[in-house]
């Protein structure tokens, strides 16, 4: 039903296009409206996968890496900081563990306090860096041990500062889609409104047309055929003029923050073409649904 | 008019059963009909047969019911009590499709026509086969001899509002016409057109019936039907008290 609907469409009847009238400048305000919610859905649709991208990140790469400080008095703390290592190598689940050198928490420190800062004279704790395996370690396992043997050391997994920022990302996500979602919802009320408007604009039209012997569904057709088009052809300019607008937006990958930037990588980019035969559909289902409600009322 | 005759512009059959040959076979028939409008009842316990072929004249004062009955011929309206049957089929058991089927087999003409106004007079008479998905045939002669037929070669191109009163009723017939229909009603077909115009109209309706149209003209104009008489076997049903009557041949 729907296949011969779609050829039928596609094969165009252009005597059927022809026996409504040209609606000149409605016509311009669904190509408006389709190419502003077409534009709007690129963001919203760069917004959920870039937000999506980044709750990956922060949820994979730092759930791999976890820091114990050993907090303890100079003297001992290179004491406490072997200790601390042997248990790590016998700990299930650690790949790699290693305590930065000095140089290396200098450098860590010297956005702070400046490069010219003496380092070994402070009783900065000495970080060791853990590598995990895959299948991850017993965190609360280690902590145990640790605080038996080693009573300078702590273990943060990372956990603490993860848990909020991939929160905050998959609710972002969860935005993005939403709006998605909204904005596909108002496109359909829009292309509804319309094709409500074109019906009674064209009610003696349709009259004609019945008492000629038009089958309902060869009426609606001159009407579907209409907004589906100017709904794709809108779409089509707002997605292409969205797309050009991420493309133009400055790169933050040097910045190197916590933000990915907002936009496309990969094969994401081929995402936002669904945008435009999204709308179609969307107007197409509308347009359809509003002529049948419309024909079914008239004699 | 030889393409009316040999059915050039015969319709597809979408009724396998449906012969209309037979001489029995009633294209229209009331039975018991009654139509109420809100609370008053405007027609009642009509009961009527045209056979194919049939010429009738449906007559009556103003406000009787004629365009009523008129539209219930054609399925624009339905019964609020007993039956009609269109070409055998019960029009309470036809969904829009059917009515649209049955639209093709009959052609009506309105008091005040109604056209595309943004097409011109050539397409708005071709428009019957254009939505029945045969537009390829109004580019033929046909639809030409058609328009020479009632007098509009000449406004082909014209758009509909800038026809006149006569010309609009002609093209509207034509119209009604260009599938062969097995039927065609009328509804005060002259109403809006001079003496002499209005007999030309009848010219046509009689010719069509000669061609074995089946025709129901509703008119209040006495003088037409006089006139008419005297060229083709007409029968009068007259609206009258909510019934129809057949009117004697002393009209």
């Amino acid at each position: 039903m729907l296949r011969i609907a779609l050829t039928a469409l596609w094969n165009g009847d252009r005597q059927a296009d022809r026996v409504v009238p040209p609606s000149g400048f409605t016509a311009q305000l669904t190509l408006f409206a389709a190419g502003t919610m077409a534009f709007l859905a690129v963001f919203a649709l760069a917004l959920s996968l870039a937000s999506g991208r980044l709750a990956n990140i922060w949820g994979q790469e730092l759930a791999r890496t976890a820091t114990i400080r050993v907090v303890a008095p100079i003297d001992q703390r290179s004491a406490q900081t072997e200790a601390a290592l042997r248990i790590l190598e016998t700990t299930k689940g650690v790949a790699t563990a290693r305590a930065l050198t000095d140089e290396e928490q200098q450098s860590l420190l010297a956005p702070w306090f400046g490069p010219e800062l003496a380092i070994d004279a402070l009783p900065v704790p000495r970080l060791i860096e853990i590598i995990e395996e895959d299948d991850g370690m017993d965190a609360d396992g280690l902590r145990l041990r640790l605080a038996a043997e080693v009573p300078g050391a702590v273990l943060d997994n990372h956990s603490r500062w993860r848990a909020p920022l991939v929160k905050a990302a998959s609710r972002l996500k969860l935005l993005g889609w939403v709006s998605m979602i909204l904005i596909i919802a108002t496109l359909a009320a829009m292309v509804t409104l319309a094709a409500n408007a074109a019906l009674s604009a064209n009610a003696q039209v349709i009259a004609v047309l019945r008492l000629v012997g038009a089958t309902d569904s060869y009426i609606a057709q001159a009407f579907i055929r209409r907004f589906t088009l100017r709904a794709l052809t809108g779409a089509a300019a707002g997605t292409g003029v969205g797309l050009l607008a991420i493309l133009l937006l400055p790169s933050t990958a040097d910045a190197g923050g916590f933000l990915t930037g907002l936009g496309f990588q990969g094969w994401h980019w081929v995402v936002p073409l669904v945008i435009p035969f999204l709308s179609g559909g969307v107007a197409f289902a509308a347009t359809g649904a509003a002529a049948r409600r419309t024909l079914k009322e008239l004699a | 008019m030889q393409w009316l005759r040999r059915g050039a512009l015969k319709p597809k059959r979408c009724w396998g059963t449906t012969v209309q040959t037979k001489r029995d076979m009633r294209v229209i028939e009331f039975e018991n009909v009654a139509y109420s409008y809100g609370g008053g009842e405007l027609l009642s316990d009509i009961s009527v047969k045209l056979a194919p072929g049939s010429f009738h004249f449906l007559t009556g004062p103003s406000g009787s019911g004629k365009t009523t009955l008129m539209k219930l011929c054609y399925g624009a309206l339905l019964p609020t009590a007993g039956h009609v049957s269109l070409f055998g089929k019960d029009v309470r058991a036809m969904d829009r499709d059917d009515i649209a089927m049955i639209r093709r087999r009959v052609g009506v003409v309105h008091q005040d026509c109604q056209f595309l106004n943004h097409l011109p007079v050539a397409e708005n008479i071709g428009l019957p086969l254009t939505v029945s998905g045969r537009h390829a045939e109004t580019g033929g002669d046909d639809l030409q001899e058609l328009l020479s037929w009632v007098g509009l070669s000449s406004r082909a191109d014209a758009l509909p509002p800038e026809l006149s009163g006569g010309e609009r009723q002609r093209a509207a017939l034509a119209r009604a016409v260009i599938m062969s229909p097995d039927v065609v009603l009328a509804d005060e077909p002259t109403g809006n057109v001079d003496w002499e115009m209005s007999q030309r109209l009848l010219r046509l309706l009689v010719e069509l019936n000669r061609m074995g149209k089946t025709v129901l003209i509703a008119t209040h104009d006495l003088g037409l039907i006089r006139a008419t008489k005297a060229q083709v076997q007409a029968r009068v049903l007259r609206i009258a008290n909510r019934r129809i009557q057949l009117a004697g041949a002393d009209l």
